[in-house]
């Protein structure tokens, strides 16, 4: 038996033996907790089942026992990879199976009081003890899966992906099935299949009336139109800003890369708040053009002009990290090599460059498509009449009439559509070589831009950059005047109001009424960005490295939980982990869960554009060399990834700090995050602070990046940089 | 930059992390937790009151009420707040009847308003009312007279042509509001010439924003002239500075009533009783106009915010909170507006 196995052997039964099994309500702290360990609230599972308060968690012992005969055996005749399957999946049926039937009021299942009488036992949620447990069998069946043969015999690739499959089964398909399931069901709970044509082809879903009458389209045409508009929208504009990063000498160029950066660091209404400030109908900018060039004041802002100008100016920037890297990363020498055989700048560029950043615009325009898809809170504030799916979802949660089936309804509607995106990219990417990173240094230089691709750059990205200074000169005066639109005297008020500190006898109180969230919202995030970017390029390898059967289906698993609206997600974590055996509402790890999952996607589609680039050779020479996958990664694979891993730290911790419609549901009176209070001060029209505590959190998440780019540093590829030559000739 | 090792990098983000997790102030254990959904301010200072009183940890979440009642219905296995406080009457009638609430009559009803008693009745015991608002219209006065348009006195006024495009009311399937505004209506025209009516008003109406909150914001901000809210959100704007006003209309208007009621199976029903008491004593209702949330208390011998309009001086229908509570009519009258006046063409 190879010894990760036996480590994850003594690691389980250590949880099964010595680690308490269940959570305390009341905390690890209180000394009362403790009083009867091995048994007693905290006693481990075997102390449980031994005293007897616990009986069904003793059969758990079996699979261990079974998993730890290939150890007594030294002839080598059983077969150990067999016996750990049988071991690792016993394990786990029992595991969940005990969980679900038994839960805090008695028989999760009522058929079981008829079979095993009553009065039920009960049981809480499952701890430290369990997860350790669990984890121990699944890695004992993985093991066993690569003993027979199972992804080339590899144990570390078998583990990653049974690890992945698990995490996202528990907290992506368990959550989300409990909540499509009420699709199928009417508004009482029964079984109402039929029902589901009926709400499904509503006409307020798939009206095509705005284009044969002045009435409104159907919400999911308005949605799909919307995402394709910001989808395109956000590919050119990210393509565009990328080229001018590193295919200029334009000279103020890091302004550009901060510029796009600060809207993926805004919280999602503060933009549609300064747009309003600025361009409705009583806006700065909508003032000036009536007083000079008598453009009438009109609500022009509110409805698909409006959301579609703040989505793309908050989405490009993932646009731009994306391409960024993919950019970077093509061969110069293949320009060179055409430039050679007397192709035209615009030629090579058109046929060598741009076919080579397939992988980068196709995951772009993915993840702009889905992210204006998945858009809350800039259709809120600047929507009007125009409805989307994910507002309409919320409202179906929250309005008047709670119609969960509706909003699981509309939800299907939404992943139909991210899946419909996914498998066109798929389609169009087809299965041609992207190939740039090799191992053979490169020493040709990039091509200079010609002379109407740079053009084209350098109009759109500039008036967009001049917008984008507008806007946050705006969100930036919004919390340091008194009263914007009204009072522009200059004053801190607001800022205090949230994040006063004081010197009291207990030494500095935080006494501001931000401070709370504050804490909590850096604390979740923080933790949260690091397991995200981990899990994500831990599944872009297995994803572009390995071959393994099913591995499309996994693919597609692994963007479901991108493409579920956030509304949905929040309110099927609280149908799921409300109740044993994951417990789990109410605590911060229900949050870290939910951006974890939420945004690892971002993690997979960046590394698998990067890893596409980079060539198999590299992994090969590793593999000769003796190491195992896990090295290779490591040391090999890793260091050249560096683009994706801070695209994907940033976008997690960002993502994470402005999440909103998930959060709302989830957040608890312990737990409150940042954005869950703006929201608040929003509703109660205190604007000044809204925007004074959103300028906090840009200037924190500003420090964050720059954090990270200094952690994670730039990769070194053996590049020359563009040389100062005067713009090729056409 | 040269390629430095990771592995001491990765160290020093790992311990200033572990620093950051083990610095941050702690949090206090709530020995009762409340959802409330008033507005933050009215929230932290009834928290605070009653800590201070009581000596007991409160811990509360802050949201608006459809958003409680969806946390609430999610959560009905296995409850993880004592108390709901504040919000339109109608969402603890829906509570009432998905079976979320407890019973309870508490001592202080006795100095409670006959509306806030009626509400107990109705409810069978489960709701109570803390405090109540007027429907009205409100405007910009700059914006009126910028536009050079005539303050409206009556609800018919809003249909007039000279409105067309500058009024503004939430979507009624969202906003509680709108719905109140609906039920008035069909209450004082009964529902043919209600439904009549709103089909010429929805020429006035340039948007139904789904947000509750989002008409008086927007007039206050003047992106919309006119609106239908409460009138005593156009006082807490008045006092913040904003130019507008309000009026209550002169065929008559209607009112809500916000409410409080235990939520079934939370964790300490015994404080959860304490905090109910204490709410309905006239000195925690006075603390509505210092956060200035100026709807008028229910307590009898709570002090009344000086310029608010009184429920006396306005000319008030008998508004069936009984009837227009009940699920069965309020999705009903909200299904026909959506389908007959909101996706209409103007």
């Amino acid at each position: 038996m190879k010894r990760s196995a036996v480590l994850w052997l003594a690691i389980g039964v250590f949880g099964l033996v010595l680690v308490p099994w269940y959570l305390p309500p009341s905390g690890f702290a209180s000394p009362a907790a403790w009083s009867g360990w091995p048994g007693g609230m905290l006693g481990s599972a075997l102390g449980l089942g031994l005293t007897g308060s616990r009986p069904w968690l003793l059969p758990l012992v079996m699979p261990f026992a079974l998993a730890a005969l290939p150890l007594l055996d030294r002839g080598r005749r059983i077969d150990a990879g067999m016996l750990l399957v049988v071991a690792g999946i016993s394990g786990l049926l029992w595991l969940f199976t005990q969980g679900f039937a038994i839960d805090h009021k008695g028989w999760g299942w009522s058929w079981l009081g008829a079979v095993l009488g009553n009065p039920a036992p009960k049981q809480g949620g499952m701890g430290y003890g369990a997860f350790m447990v669990a984890l121990s069998f699944l890695m004992l069946l993985t093991h066993g899966l690569a003993a027979r043969g199972y992804c080339r015999g590899d144990a570390f690739t078998c583990s990653a992906i049974g690890l992945v499959l698990a995490l996202i089964a528990l907290f992506v398909f368990f959550p989300i099935t409990r909540i499509l399931i009420s699709a199928f069901q009417s508004n009482d709970g029964e079984w109402a299949p039929a029902e589901f044509l009926a709400k499904f082809l509503d006409r307020s879903i798939w009206g095509l009336d705005c284009f044969t009458s002045s009435l409104r389209c159907g919400v999911a045409w308005n949605t799909l139109i919307l995402a394709v508009l910001v989808g395109v929208g956000t590919t050119a504009l990210g393509l565009a800003f990328a080229l001018i990063a590193t295919r200029t000498n334009f000279r103020a160029k890091g302004l550009l890369r901060a510029l796009t950066v600060l809207p993926i660091i805004t919280p999602p209404f503060v933009i549609g708040l300064a747009i309003i400030l600025l361009f409705g109908r009583t806006g700065a900018v909508t003032g000036v053009l009536a007083d000079l060039f008598d453009i009438p004041r009109t609500r022009w802002i509110y409805g698909l002009p409006g959301v579609f100008l703040a989505q793309m100016l908050a989405f490009t920037p993932i646009a731009f990290l994306v391409l960024i890297g993919v950019v970077q990363g093509i061969s110069p020498s293949l320009e060179e090599a055409s430039q050679t055989l007397r192709a035209k700048s615009w030629t090579t560029f058109a046929t060598i460059s741009l076919p080579l950043m397939r992988p980068g615009l196709a995951n772009a325009f993915l993840l702009g498509f889905v992210e204006s898809m998945a858009d809350f809170g800039n259709p809120l504030v600047l929507g009007g009449n125009f409805e989307v799916l994910s507002t309409k979802i919320f409202f179906a949660v929250v309005g008047a009439a709670n119609d969960q089936g509706r909003a699981a309804v509309l939800s299907i509607v939404l992943l139909a559509f991210t899946l419909g995106a996914f498998w066109a990219q798929h389609r169009w990417l087809g299965r041609a070589s992207y190939t740039t990173v090799t191992g053979k240094g490169d020493s040709g230089i990039p091509l200079p831009l010609p002379r109407r691709v740079a053009w084209a750059c350098y109009l759109t990205a500039i008036p967009w950059a001049i917008l984008t200074i507008g806007i946050y000169v705006t969100i930036l005066m919004g919390g340091f005047v008194k009263s914007m639109g009204r009072d522009y005297t200059p004053t801190l008020e607001h800022v205090l109001t949230g994040f006063r500190i004081e010197q009291s006898q207990w030494g500095l109180l935080f006494s501001g009424s931000a401070w709370n969230s504050f804490w909590t919202t850096l604390q979740v995030s923080a933790i949260a960005a690091p397991i995200t970017a981990l899990i994500g390029l831990l599944t872009a390898f297995l994803l572009a490295r390995q071959n393994f059967s099913g591995r499309r289906l996994f693919e597609f698993v692994t963007m479901l939980s991108f493409a579920i609206p956030g509304t949905v997600v929040g309110v099927s974590y609280i149908l799921a982990f409300n109740v044993p055996p994951v417990e789990l509402t109410g605590t911060g790890l229900i949050l870290i869960i939910c951006f974890v999952f939420r945004n690892m996607p971002v993690g997979v589609r960046s590394g698998i554009a990067t890893l596409s680039q980079i060539d198999k050779s590299l992994d090969e020479a590793s593999f000769t060399l003796g190491a195992r996958t896990g090295t290779t990664m490591r040391r090999v694979i890793m260091p050249l990834l560096r683009p994706a891993i801070v695209a994907s730290l940033v976008y997690a911790f960002v993502r994470a700090m402005t999440a909103v419609s998930a959060v709302i549901f989830l957040v608890s009176a312990e737990y409150n995050m940042a954005t869950a209070y703006i929201v608040g001060r929003v509703e109660a029209g205190e604007f000044g602070l809204a925007i004074a505590y959103s300028s906090v959190l840009i200037a924190i998440m500003l420090l964050a990046i720059g954090a990270i780019q200094l952690l994670v540093g730039e990769r070194k590829l053996g590049r020359r940089a563009a040389a100062p030559a005067p713009v090729a000739a056409n | 930059m040269t390629l430095r090792p990771l592995a001491p990098r990765c160290l020093a983000a790992l311990l200033a992390l572990a620093g950051m997790v083990i610095c941050a102030p702690a949090r206090s254990q709530g020995s009762v937790v409340v959802y409330c959904s008033a507005l933050a301010e009215w929230c932290e200072l009834m928290r605070r009151e009653f800590e201070r009183k009581s000596g007991q940890a409160v811990t509360m979440t802050v949201k608006s009420a459809g958003e409680t009642l969806a946390q609430i219905r999610a959560e009905k296995d296995n409850p993880r707040a004592d108390v709901w406080w504040a919000g339109g009457a109608e969402q603890y009638l829906q509570a009432a009847e998905l079976g979320l609430t407890d019973a309870y009559t508490s001592a202080s009803m006795a100095g409670l308003h006959p509306w806030a008693r009626k509400l107990h009745e109705i409810s069978k015991g489960h709701a109570v009312g803390i405090y109540a608002g007027t429907l009205g219209i409100v405007w910009n006065s700059e914006q009126l007279a910028k536009r050079r348009l005539p303050e409206p006195r009556c609800w018919a006024d809003l249909a007039k042509p000279e409105y067309r495009n500058e009024v503004q009311m939430a979507h009624a399937a969202t906003s509680g509001t709108s719905y109140a505004f609906l039920a008035t209506l069909v209450q004082l025209m009964g529902e043919e010439p209600a439904f009549a009516y709103l089909k010429r008003l929805h020429a006035s109406m340039n948007q139904y924003p789904r947000s509750g909150a989002a008409p008086m914001r927007n007039v206050a901000q003047g992106e919309s002239t006119l609106a239908v809210t409460w009138m005593f959100a156009a006082v807490a704007e008045a006092q913040a500075g904003f130019p507008v006003k309000t009026i209550a209309p002169c065929e008559g208007t209607g009112f809500e009533i916000g409410a409080m009621a235990l939520i079934k199976g939370g964790k300490s029903p015994q404080a959860a009783r304490q905090w109910y008491d204490f709410v309905l004593s006239a000195e925690a209702q006075a603390t509505g106009a210092r956060a200035k949330s100026y709807q008028i208390p229910s307590n009898m011998a709570a002090p009344l915010p000086p310029n608010t309009p009184r429920l006396e001086e306005v000319k008030l229908i008998d508004y069936d909170f009984a009837r227009y509570g009940q699920s069965a009519v309020r999705t009903a009258l909200i299904k026909r507006w959506e389908t007959e006046i909101a996706a209409q063409a103007k």
